[in-house]
């Protein structure tokens, strides 16, 4: 097993363009490490470096503490899953798993255990003699991930595995990936622009955005504790209400912020008090979301189907946050504010709050 | 076309209504597009085809080309008047001997060839240009060109090798002051062969180029991560996806090659003594210049085993490929 680094790691496909900026990264052993960015975020990019299929500009990168720089792919004790899973298709299953075995010149009784081994582990062993143009998505993704494993490499690179799968096989997926990769404990990269697979999967996540790295946590450091605004409307669907105040942006997420009984019953110290106008409710079944207007900025509140809430369309009602759950941005860099900055908020800290 | 298109355009002018949108029709449209193929395959392929056949059976001469009665038919007369003929023997085996030999040397080239090219170097596209060039050149007129090229006098190659002491008196290809490339059945059948290789090996590395840009990057990454070198790569992933568009380069080429009349009527005028005659030569020869129509169409249909072959894969391969 190993641990990957990489120092001030860069890569500039043109002269404007740095597609990769001064990454530093550091994962723990066996451990799964998400990448998460929107599409063209230089994640992808950032992989392939780590495994060799793409130079870097600057920067150095480090496997097992060992520099890897100027190693070729199959010389870094890597194996790579490809978001089209890239199988060989004139090779049948079992060639697919044992090519880079035969490309190690294992002998062949031996190879011939380790792709057993691999299939069974995957659950394709009875699909060794088929063509991957006769397999499934699922199928294709698991014989990808037994020619990854039959390597026995220090780090997995996974680009998108499951993003080939429809929907509802995407769940299960991410299920037996995440108990797969912990039943190995072999360092896992994992690239990916969903946040439920990163949240799901990610023993941490780092988060980038333009190259660089916005932040990295585990996914409830992320979640509840966002770095910049950034990564507080990046992740979370919907994303974080940033309600400006002054010099700052007062950050709630949708769950936190409910509806106040008209009598302000529920209101007492901790409750930060809003009012929610141009309301309009949207019914998703195990849950609602009603979207409206903060201090002319949108806002949006998420909470059970059978919450007490009444409010007419267009309608303005009483919302409140717990004092806790406020996150306090620097409105011009974006940045959060210490985590005490947080507590020392008063009670009433937007003027639009209703004036009980 | 243009008398389909105007006819088109006076139908639309002339419908109203719901005949507006008649050309719109696939059921006419289609037809109405296609129609200009069929009679120009009819008409300068499938008229000739049938007439040759026809011709084959009787005992036509350019002098009397007339089929007057059942009494012109001679069954397979010209067949077996063909087959006890030493020179149509000899053509056959040089056709074949030509085809394959070429086809098997361009396959090799064009594989290299077109993984040179694939790779990025400063002056790609010039390079690229250049290859393509003989495929861009009439056939007589590049056939022309090596004839000059081979002149049993003054040919340039013949200069080059008497400069470097190669050639003429008291050198390793002398004594004598010329190769005379045409004169001698050796050489005049290599010449052959290389200006068929000289004319084939652009497309198929062409061809080849494209099938190598189409392996999806993915897997040519897989393959390195999977740690393959350069050999594995190519001998277990690149020649084994590139097969496909290789056997499409192969027939296109054998066509080409196998159906080939300018290389050697031009070249050697199927000389020496017929060591260079090939099917097409030899037909023409034998049809036209010697006046035997329905000789001449008994050779050339020899031609039709082999073309019918060739079709055939050719389809299969084609159905192959959209069944994937």
């Amino acid at each position: 097993m190993a641990v990957v680094e990489t120092r001030k790691l860069s890569k500039r496909f043109s002269d404007e363009v740095m597609a990769v900026d001064a990454i530093d990264l550091r994962s723990t052993d066996g451990e799964f490490l998400v990448l998460l960015g929107p599409s063209g975020c230089g994640k992808t990019t950032l992989l392939r470096m780590i495994g060799g299929l793409e130079p870097p500009t600057s920067g150095e990168i480090l496997i097992g503490d060992r520099l890897v720089n100027h190693l070729p792919p199959r010389a870094r004790q890597i194996a790579m899953v490809f978001q089209s899973y890239a199988l060989y298709p004139h090779m049948t299953v079992y060639n697919n798993i044992a090519f880079p075995l035969k490309a190690q010149k294992v002998d062949k009784a031996a190879l011939k255990l380790k792709v057993d081994w691999a299939a069974l582990i995957l659950g394709i062993d009875g699909l060794l003699d088929r063509k991957p143009r006769q397999l499934s998505g699922g199928q294709r993704q698991r014989v990808a991930l037994a020619r990854a494993l039959v390597r026995e490499p220090n780090v997995f690179l996974l680009d998108e595995p499951l993003s080939n799968l429809d929907a509802q096989r995407r769940a299960s997926a991410r299920d037996e990936l995440q108990q797969f990769q912990r039943d190995i404990g072999t360092t896992t990269i994992y690239v990916t622009h969903d946040q439920i697979e990163a949240m799901g999967m990610g023993d941490r996540i780092v988060v980038i955005e333009q190259g660089r790295i916005r932040q990295i946590g585990t996914p409830r450091e992320i979640y509840e504790e966002p770095a910049d605004t950034y990564v507080a409307t990046f992740v979370g669907s919907p994303p974080m209400n940033l309600i400006p105040d002054g010099g700052d942006l007062v950050g709630f997420r949708p769950e936190s912020f409910f509806p106040l009984d008209d009598d302000g019953r529920s209101s007492g110290d901790d409750l930060v008090r809003f009012t929610l106008t141009d309301a309009r409710e949207e019914y998703l079944g195990s849950e609602k979301l009603v979207y409206g207007e903060v201090n002319g900025v949108k806002a949006v509140a998420r909470m059970a189907t059978n919450a007490p809430l009444s409010v007419r369309d267009g309608g303005s009602a009483p919302f409140g946050v717990h004092k806790q759950d406020l996150r306090i941005f620097d409105r011009e860099s974006g940045l959060r504010r210490q985590l005490a900055r947080a507590a020392q908020v008063e009670p009433a800290p937007v003027s639009g709050a209703p004036g009980r | 076309m243009s008398a389909t298109t105007t006819s088109g355009g006076a139908a639309v002018g002339a419908a109203s209504g719901g005949e507006r949108f008649f050309l719109e029709r696939e059921k006419v449209l289609g037809p109405l597009m296609l129609l200009p193929a069929v009679i120009y395959i009819v008409a300068l392929v499938g008229f000739p085809l049938v007439l040759a056949v026809l011709y084959a059976f009787t005992n036509v001469t350019v002098g009397d080309p007339r089929i007057d009665g059942t009494g012109d038919f001679v069954g397979l007369d010209n067949f077996r008047a063909v087959l006890n003929d030493n020179v149509f023997r000899k053509a056959l085996r040089n056709t074949i001997g030509f085809t394959v030999i070429s086809q098997i040397i361009v396959i090799i080239l064009a594989n290299i060839l077109s993984l040179v090219l694939a790779a990025d170097f400063k002056g790609k596209r010039l390079v690229r240009f250049l290859i393509l060039l003989p495929w861009t050149t009439p056939i007589a007129l590049g056939v022309l060109g090596w004839f000059w090229l081979l002149d049993s006098v003054y040919s340039p190659i013949d200069y080059a090798l008497r400069r470097l002491d190669l050639l003429g008196p008291q050198t390793p290809l002398g004594p004598a002051r010329n190769m005379y490339w045409l004169g001698e059945t050796e050489l005049a059948r290599f010449a052959v062969l290389l200006v068929h290789i000289w004319r084939t090996l652009p497309l198929a590395t062409v061809i080849l180029l494209a099938g190598l840009t189409s392996i999806p990057q993915d897997i040519k990454d897989a393959a390195n991560v999977d740690g393959a070198g350069f050999w594995r790569q190519l001998f277990y992933i690149r020649l084994p996806l590139l097969l496909p568009i290789m056997a499409v380069a192969s027939l296109f080429s054998i066509v080409f090659t196998f159906t080939d009349l300018t290389v050697s009527l031009v070249l050697t005028r199927g000389g020496p003594v017929n060591d260079t005659q090939v099917l097409a030569t030899w037909a023409y020869f034998k049809g036209i210049q010697g006046g035997s129509l329905a000789q001449g169409a008994a050779i050339a249909l020899f031609l039709l085993p082999v073309l019918i072959a060739i079709a055939i894969a050719m389809l299969r391969l084609a159905r192959r490929a959209g069944a994937d």
